[in-house]
């Protein structure tokens, strides 16, 4: 009986990092290293995982127990793949016994600090401007670039967030930057409307998407890779349906 | 001094690429250096050695790489909370668009010329990577031979 609730704790254990880092943008090697390394360092080293983009098996064939959890929301925040890695090193070297290390996941999953909301959209107001110049904009087009790109990341948050909508959130986003941008350029506030588009859609580009798709495949986990990669499909194809009909707008 | 705007601003992007991505407050700068290496070696192969853009996306995306490695053993995190911000500036975000704008013009051969840009790039960003990648094997192998000697 002892042994079996050990074995359910190192179980639970293993899934609940799985799920953290999978929910967090992390790549399919490392979820699936990190849970080896718990088990192999909790004792129990016949452990069996499969891991795909929306959920996570773990099993003991030896203890005969096997669970499932499901992942449901995706968020990119690597500062949670960062702090299970700690606790999962501290966890090795023994500084943290397993109880403890189950107590300090839960903490990882509630309570890792975030930025304010309000910082996030002024990033993604820098990143859309300083982008814009760096490929070939001009000093003009610097501000309304920034303003758009504040307002897009906006739209796309909140659409996401506050009214779960997937994919939709992007082409929305994107429709109303490319209506801002041909509004902006009209108004004659701005030159050049492609590189106001350029600029104010490259927080949306769906880079993490991208390059954990390729890093999966090339590990040989083909059907992750191609899950985050239809993913990021998708995403494209939705900002670019978003400006071909804000074109048709004007 | 585009020299200088570019690098400041390549880091600049990455940086606040990294607060919407939160990655720990502590590599920002580490983070904000990667990704502004990893521009300049793309925009330098590209305008100073006219390099097609294959090439240039490949070393800058083998920068980031290395870079990354190295913040990473240094600083003790996962090799993606460098590498994810830092890639930021050479995601073809520019000729994806002007691929769909041509398409909507109706101009099919223009828009394939800028979809294959973009197929080059990333292509080239992920081989990159991939060396990347045998790199870091490498080492970590040398590194647990020497140990068992």
């Amino acid at each position: 009986m002892e042994q079996q609730n050990y074995s359910q704790l190192v179980l639970n254990t293993c899934l609940k990092a799985g799920k953290i880092m999978m929910e967090s943008g992390s790549e399919v090697y490392r979820v699936e290293d990190t849970m080896k390394r718990i088990a192999i360092n909790a004792g129990l080293d016949d452990i069996q995982t499969y891991v795909t983009a929306t959920g996570v098996i773990v099993g003991f064939p030896s203890e005969q127990t096997s669970q499932v959890i499901q992942i449901t929301q995706q968020s990119i925040n690597l500062e949670k793949v960062t702090a299970v890695n700690q606790g999962s090193r501290q966890f090795a070297d023994g500084e943290l016994s397993l109880p403890d290390f189950f107590l300090y996941l839960e903490d990882v999953d509630h309570s890792t600090p975030d930025f304010p909301y309000f910082w996030k959209i002024i990033s993604a107001g820098i990143v859309s401007s300083t982008l814009m110049i760096i490929l070939n904009g001009t000093w003009f087009d610097f501000i309304p670039t920034f303003i758009i790109g504040v307002i897009g990341f906006t739209v796309h948050s909140f659409f996401g967030k506050k009214l779960h909508m997937k994919f939709l959130n992007d082409f929305v986003a994107a429709l109303v930057i490319g209506c801002l941008s041909l509004l902006a350029v009209s108004l004659s506030v701005a030159h050049e409307v492609n590189n106001l588009i350029i600029g104010s859609i490259m927080p949306l580009v769906p880079g993490l998407a991208i390059t954990n798709a390729f890093r999966d495949i090339m590990a040989g986990h083909l059907i992750s890779g191609v899950a985050r990669g239809t993913e990021a499909l998708f995403i494209a194809g939705a900002i670019g349906g978003g400006i071909i009909i804000a074109f048709n707008f004007f | 001094m585009t020299f200088i705007v570019n690098f400041l601003f390549s880091m600049f992007s990455t940086i606040a690429f990294s607060v919407i991505t939160n990655i720990p407050r502590r590599a920002f700068w580490a983070c904000g250096f990667t990704g502004a290496t990893g521009w300049m070696t793309f925009w330098i192969l590209q305008t100073y050695f006219h390099q097609n853009i294959g090439i240039a996306n490949f070393f800058g995306a083998l920068m980031i790489g290395l870079i990354s490695i190295f913040f990473s053993k240094t600083m003790h995190m996962p090799v993606i909370v460098f590498n994810v911000p830092s890639l930021v500036p050479l995601v073809p975000g520019g000729p994806a668009y002007m691929a769909v704008r041509y398409m909507m013009n109706q101009e099919f051969t223009e828009s394939m010329e800028k979809l294959v840009t973009v197929l080059v790039t990333s292509g080239a960003i992920a081989i990159g990577f991939m060396f990347t990648n045998l790199i870091e094997r490498a080492l970590k192998k040398t590194r647990l031979n020497l140990r068992s000697k």
